[in-house]
């Protein structure tokens, strides 16, 4: 990190240093910085990358278009996303934060580093529709990139490396873990839940953790939750061949659920109304139809309102008002 | 439990001293291990290089891409458009059974990029190697190791992006039998979780009387034959009509078990 050799004037100036803690209530990460080492010029680059239309095809989309700070990094009334040339994919854009603690990525978990998670976006011709070699050169003849790549790496070189790294020192940043259930978790400034919320929380506990773990809200399991008899999508069976996996889906976050709508794989609800709705009367027997949901979650509407109220308490607004994020 | 900080949470006069007590402990310990290196260690030390060359043909005729027709081994025609693959690993033995894995040896060769088909190795220690083995692909660990450069950028376009890892060997063309559209074949071989591994290796026994003789003046050439058509036959007859189209999966488990056995032949040495 800093040679003996280094001498004080070459230290960085005052600017606030970029850092990344893990919350009290968390375990370690997966990912852990050591082949990446985070700095403010890094994640600037990162940042900047991920706010630049410039990566896709038509110069029309970035990663920010379908993944907006104000909705948790998801994408904010889109069912599934929207490319360049209005191209439609096939699924909904997840929200983007405590990614360094997923082992795979993707609703079937098909990507397995989060440094190589931008990739898919940048090649789908769907999504950004553009390959990295044209980047490369739009990035090279681009100001200011050239030179932001020279403080972040030493030399103006471009190459995917670097952009794969800062991007992910961005991605890698983004922690959630300052909302309400996260203050009455670690005792924080005498914060506690309303007797809704604490009422929500325990029916939760009872139906819904076996899943939804805490404390990221998923146990991070690929799972069919009945949504339909035969899925059009065949989620995690299309990563690994089984057939047993068919229909399945990585258990998703409930973190910032309030903000996260359209809801589902393929952003089919549009209200956390009717996802319980969903659990409460619309579970459909499919092939690989997890045990736990054969009969469903039957909860009467008192119930739901509790569940909901705990639910909001996932909002983390420190997070999705920092300015840090925030394209600026 | 206490909130965890990472060291680059640290503020930079801290780092400054953490880095002077790391140097203080060091400095010893580097100086002590210098003056253990013995005399002969160093002599012994000497090293040089060496190449190999992939000749890539299709059933014993030269490989050209676009152009000429081949049969496969059920006697349906087939094009070659892309035939590129990787080989990694490498790993040299010695008779005494000693063994040297180069470092960090990662290559792809494509046939439309002639100098890829000569590769140089360099910084191997001297002495007479009986044996060469390597991974036809990429060994499990890089396939999940996050952003690579060199061979394995992902920009040479053999990096799956919606299920990481490579693609070990690519061969795209068409078959007047083929069933996909266009008549394509498609084969990219990869993957590398049971049951799907096609991850395979490569090994052969250099004859002890012309051995890889690698001296400080003398840099030897290894010159391998790459059979394409091996793909198609081996263990299991390819019928493109039936096959023509695999990215992982149980059909290029089928392809792998083809080329591990005849995609590589170690032709001769010129020492
Ligand atoms: C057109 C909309 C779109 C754009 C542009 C886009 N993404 Fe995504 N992103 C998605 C969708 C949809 C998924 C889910 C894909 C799937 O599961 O198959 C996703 C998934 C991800 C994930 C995995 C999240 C998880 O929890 O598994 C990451 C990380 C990510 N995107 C980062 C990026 C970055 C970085 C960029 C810019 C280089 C980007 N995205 C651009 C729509 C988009
Ligand atoms: C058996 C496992 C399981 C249980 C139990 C379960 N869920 Fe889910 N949940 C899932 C899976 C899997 C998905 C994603 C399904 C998909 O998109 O195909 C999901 C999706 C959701 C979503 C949508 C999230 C998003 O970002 O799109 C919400 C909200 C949700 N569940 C809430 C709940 C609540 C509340 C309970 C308890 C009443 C519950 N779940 C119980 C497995 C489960």
């Amino acid at each position: 990190m800093y040679a003996c050799s280094k001498n004080e004037d070459e230290i960085m100036p005052e600017e606030k240093a970029i850092t990344f803690s893990v919350p009290s209530n968390f375990p370690a990460p997966v990912y852990n910085f050591e082949q990446n080492k985070l700095s403010n010029a890094g994640f600037a680059l990162g940042k900047k990358l991920f706010y630049g239309a410039r990566l896709s095809a038509d110069k029309s989309v970035s990663c920010g278009s379908c993944h907006q700070q104000f909705a948790a990094f998801a994408n904010l009334d889109h069912k599934v996303s929207h490319g360049v040339n209005n191209c439609q994919g096939k699924r909904n854009a997840p929200p983007l934060f405590n990614l360094v603690w997923q082992k795979a990525f993707f609703w079937d978990g098909g990507v397995k580093n989060i440094e190589t998670s931008p990739l898919n976006a940048i090649t789908d011709a769907c999504e950004m529709g553009t390959n990295i070699e044209t980047i490369i050169t739009t990035l090279k003849n681009t100001t200011p990139y050239p030179e932001m790549f020279k403080k972040a790496y030493g030399s103006t070189e471009i190459n995917s490396q670097f952009i794969l790294k800062s991007i992910t020192q961005f991605l890698g940043v983004l922690v959630s873990g300052n909302s309400k259930y996260d203050k009455v978790m670690r005792k924080e400034g005498g914060i506690s839940f309303t007797s809704d919320e604490l009422a929500g929380y325990t029916l939760f506990k009872q139906k819904c953790t076996s899943c939804h773990a805490e404390p990221f809200f998923t146990d991070f399991s690929y799972r069919n939750n009945g949504l339909d008899l035969v899925t059009i999508d065949e989620g995690r069976s299309h990563i690994t061949g089984v057939q047993t996996d068919f229909g399945k889906f990585r258990v998703p976050s409930l973190r910032n659920i309030e903000y996260t709508s359209p809801y589902m794989h393929d952003g089919r609800f549009y209200s956390l109304d009717e996802v319980l709705e969903h659990y409460n009367s619309g579970v459909k027997a499919a092939e690989n139809l997890d045990a736990e949901l054969k009969s469903g979650i039957q909860l009467n509407s008192l119930e739901k309102s509790q569940i909901k109220a705990f639910l909001k308490t996932l909002t983390d607004n420190e997070f999705i008002k920092n300015t840090l994020y925030s394209e600026s | 439990m206490a909130t965890l900080f990472f060291l680059f949470h640290l503020s930079n006069f801290q780092k400054m001293k953490i880095s002077q007590y790391l140097l203080a402990l060091l400095c010893p310990i580097i100086l002590l291990s210098s003056c253990n290196k013995s005399d002969d260690d160093v002599a012994t030390d000497t090293k040089s290089s060496f190449t190999l060359e992939f000749e890539h043909q299709v059933n014993g005729s030269p490989l050209a891409l676009n152009t000429t027709t081949y049969k496969n081994a059920k006697g349906e025609d087939f094009k070659i458009n892309v035939f590129k693959y990787y080989v990694s690993n490498i790993k040299l033995s010695k008779a005494d059974g000693t063994t040297y894995l180069l470092p960090e040896s990662y290559f792809l060769i494509d046939e439309s990029k002639p100098a890829s088909k000569l590769i140089t190795v360099n910084d191997v220690p001297t002495g007479d190697y009986t044996k060469i083995e390597y991974t036809i692909g990429v060994d499990y660990a890089r396939n999940f190791a996050g952003a690579q450069t060199g061979a394995l950028d992902p920009i040479n376009g053999m990096f799956w992006t919606w299920n990481s890892g490579y693609i070990f060997v690519k061969l795209e063309g068409t078959s007047p039998q083929s069933t996909a559209a266009n008549n394509l074949l498609t084969f990219h071989i990869g993957g590398v979780v049971d049951p799907n591994n096609t991850i395979r290796t490569y090994s052969t026994e250099i004859n002890a009387a012309n051995p890889l003789r690698i001296r400080m003046d003398s840099k030897p050439d290894m010159h391998f034959m790459v059979n394409a058509a091996s793909l198609f036959t081996g263990t299991t007859d390819v019928s493109f009509a039936t096959l023509n189209f695999t990215m992982g999966g149980a059909n290029s488990v089928i392809v792998a078990n083809n080329y591990a056995k005849g995609l590589f032949r170690l032709d001769h040495i010129h020492n």
